[in-house]
């Protein structure tokens, strides 16, 4: 049980810094998620936590001890890697009980907790097989059996679930999540994957380029995103980014594809006049009757995920002729969420509504937040 | 996709196969045929009468306390030339392979002795080693050991195994290098975060990883010691002094080219030649299948 405190880590490879200062307060028992793309440093910043990496800058303590110049072995820590990293010459009793006889437990102590740790996981039955005779999903779990038999104060996760199948994945996205909850163990798990993410975390770092975006719970992280960075990456389909203007009241925001949003209830004085971004996500763009729509969309690709409709296609004006074109390709595409039957065909025009209240406002420049709407 | 190529007839491939059969035939099988023969003869001094001896040869060989003797000479050589030069490949490479700044120059310097000729490695250390010019020999005067290769029969022996064991580190550094390579270092990660030293990652992970790798290079450097290390010891000590340094194949050598003893030089050598299919064997039935984990 221990409290881990990240305070202003900097990481640098040569010339090259990958991490600029980032701080996380983790609380005992929390499981706090790092989740961004490929080359954002949320894995070398775990591997600095678990002692792998040398830390370039800044202060990582846990249960209050400053382990900055301590060995992995030292910290009180198991990790869970994303080969799972199983003694390959070991059996599966061997790989969960090589901690502990380096411990120097006695054996008695050894085999009760490895046969505790193995029923918890289900793996009484393999505790005599090598890891190549198991399933990926076995291999897993005794990669998790490895580090809890242990009893340390902290987990640490490195995409321990990215090589399996994605229907295993959901249930042993459950499984991490039961085992934390029932151990009480503090964890620090990293994840490209934002549903991943969004399931286990009790609270999560969005991190890009080496710096930690926001942090907070991920429902938190999905009603109020810090950054155009954060909002596009969690939520999937991605939010929608329209360009546009708040008029000169700061009642309306005019979009640069040319439809105006008059439907909103906050005044924008303060940002009366200026451009910005309006995010909208997907499952915010509700389908109204003729004459109450913001806009037009014509409908695009349509894709039928049975719970709902995923439609991408681009805002027309209403009235307007021809939809304006702005390139090809992503360019000026908007994606709506709708409805499981909904009836949507290529070329429709459909008249959309953004719901009041659950759309965000964003610097152009910087991408910071500027007000919800 | 691979598309079956089938001959009509016999000949073609035959001729296809020959200049390979040819060259077998010429240089293995006809001179081992010729051994087997030889064995079961025996020659006068003149080479003027021959006569069937039946396994005389080998009955003479078994009792010969020379011929023993060379036995023991080759045991006490292949086991050190086997050890030392597996530990210290294996000590070499679990260096370089922690190296990352000038890896590629390291690496490139510790293969170079591979390329050298046995006889030149075995002149160059002979140098190295003399009593009255070499510096290493100077040097280990300096220490208090008056070193003297021509006429100490320990000297001797330890100059023909620095030698050989100097020129096959480069072989077994590069398998091993190989072999550490392929140990995911997420393994040696978990190991150390699982409470390891360097000391245990060692013995208990890397160790038994490189098994395959260490027991395929134990077989080769015996074979190496006991058949290609003849230039090493022709150069420096031809054997001597006295019986101390005569391996196996080289007391064929002197037995049959020097004394001209052919029958039991011959049979020295199908007796070798069984040591050959002995290894070979143990080779393909463990190293074929794996060491398994």
């Amino acid at each position: 049980m221990a409290d881990i405190a990240i305070k202003n880590v900097i990481k640098r490879y040569g010339d090259t810094q990958v991490i600029h200062g980032v701080s996380i307060d983790i609380n005992d028992g929390e499981l706090i998620v790092i989740v961004g793309p490929s080359g954002c440093g949320k894995s070398t910043l775990l591997r600095m936590v678990a002692g792998l990496e040398a830390i370039s800058g800044g202060e990582i303590s846990i249960a209050g001890r400053v382990v900055n110049r301590l060995e992995p072995k030292d910290r009180d820590i198991a990790m869970v890697f994303q080969n799972y990293a199983l003694y390959p010459h070991m059996s599966v009793f061997d790989n969960m009980a090589y901690g502990l006889k380096i411990a120097g437990r006695p054996k008695e102590e050894i085999r009760e907790r490895v046969e505790k740790a193995a029923k918890l996981l289900e793996l009484s039955a393999l505790l005599e097989r090598r890891p190549r005779q198991l399933s990926g999903g076995q291999r897993q779990r005794v990669a998790m059996g490895r580090a809890i038999v242990r009893n340390p104060s902290v987990f640490l996760f490195d995409e321990p679930l990215s090589n399996l199948d994605a229907k295993l994945r959901v249930q042993m996205r459950l499984e991490i999540r039961q085992l934390q909850r029932s151990l009480a163990t503090t964890s620090l798990y990293v994840t490209h994957d934002q549903v991943e993410a969004m399931t286990l975390a009790d609270r999560l770092v969005v991190m890009n380029q080496g710096v930690a975006e926001q942090i907070d719970t991920p429902i938190n992280i999905y009603d109020r995103p810090a950054t155009v960075f954060v909002a596009g990456f969690i939520g999937s389909p991605s939010m929608n980014f329209l360009p546009g203007e708040v008029d000169a009241k700061g009642e309306a925001i005019a979009l640069a594809q040319g439809p105006r949003l008059r439907s909103i209830s906050q005044k924008l004085g303060n940002h009366a006049g200026r451009s910005i971004t309006l995010g909208v996500r997907p499952e915010h763009l509700q389908p109204v009757a003729e004459g109450e729509q913001d806009f037009h969309l014509e409908a695009g690709v349509v894709e039928t995920l049975g719970a709902d409709v995923l439609v991408h296609g681009r805002l027309v004006e209403a009235g307007a002729a021809a939809p304006q074109v702005e390139g090809e390709g992503g360019a000026g595409i908007v994606a709506v969420r709708l409805p499981g039957h909904a009836k949507v065909a290529e070329g429709d025009r459909l008249p959309l509504k953004a719901q009041d209240g659950l759309l965000h406002l964003f610097d152009p420049e910087s991408g910071k937040r500027l007000a919800d709407v | 996709m691979h598309k079956k190529v089938t001959f009509g007839g016999f000949g073609f491939p035959l001729l296809l196969l020959l200049p390979q059969l040819a060259i077998t035939l010429v240089f293995f099988i006809w001179p081992a045929a010729q051994a087997l023969y030889q064995s079961v003869l025996r020659q006068d001094a003149f080479g003027l009468r021959t006569t069937f001896v039946g396994l005389n040869n080998f009955a003479r060989l078994l009792s010969d306390s020379s011929y023993l003797g060379s036995f023991k000479v080759t045991m006490v050589f292949s086991a050190s030339v086997t050890l030392a030069g597996l530990a210290i490949a294996l000590l070499l490479a679990v260096m370089a392979d922690r190296t990352i700044k000038g890896a590629t120059g390291y690496k490139t310097l510790l293969i170079i002795p591979y390329a050298v000729a046995p006889a030149v490695a075995g002149v160059l250390w002979y140098f190295l080693f003399n009593p009255s010019i070499g510096i290493l020999a100077y040097l280990v005067r300096g220490m208090g050991y008056a070193w003297n290769h021509q006429t100490s029969g320990t000297d001797a022996m330890i100059l023909v195994i620095i030698a050989s064991v100097w020129k096959q580190i480069s072989y077994n550094f590069l398998f091993f290098l190989a072999g550490l390579q392929a140990i995911p270092k997420s393994l040696i990660e978990a190991a150390a975060i699982d409470g390891a030293g360097p000391w245990k990652r060692f013995t208990s992970i890397i160790f038994p990883l490189l098994s395959p790798t260490t027991f395929f290079l134990m077989v080769v450097n015996v074979v190496y010691s006991f058949f290609e290390t003849f230039g090493v010891i022709h150069a420096t000590t031809s054997g001597g002094p006295g019986q101390s340094t005569t391996i196996l194949v080289y007391k064929v050598f002197t037995d049959g080219f020097v004394a001209l003893n052919l029958g039991s030089s011959a049979a020295q050598s199908v007796i070798l030649m069984l040591i050959v299919i002995l290894l070979t064997a143990i080779q393909f039935r463990y190293i074929e299948r794996r060491v398994q984990y």
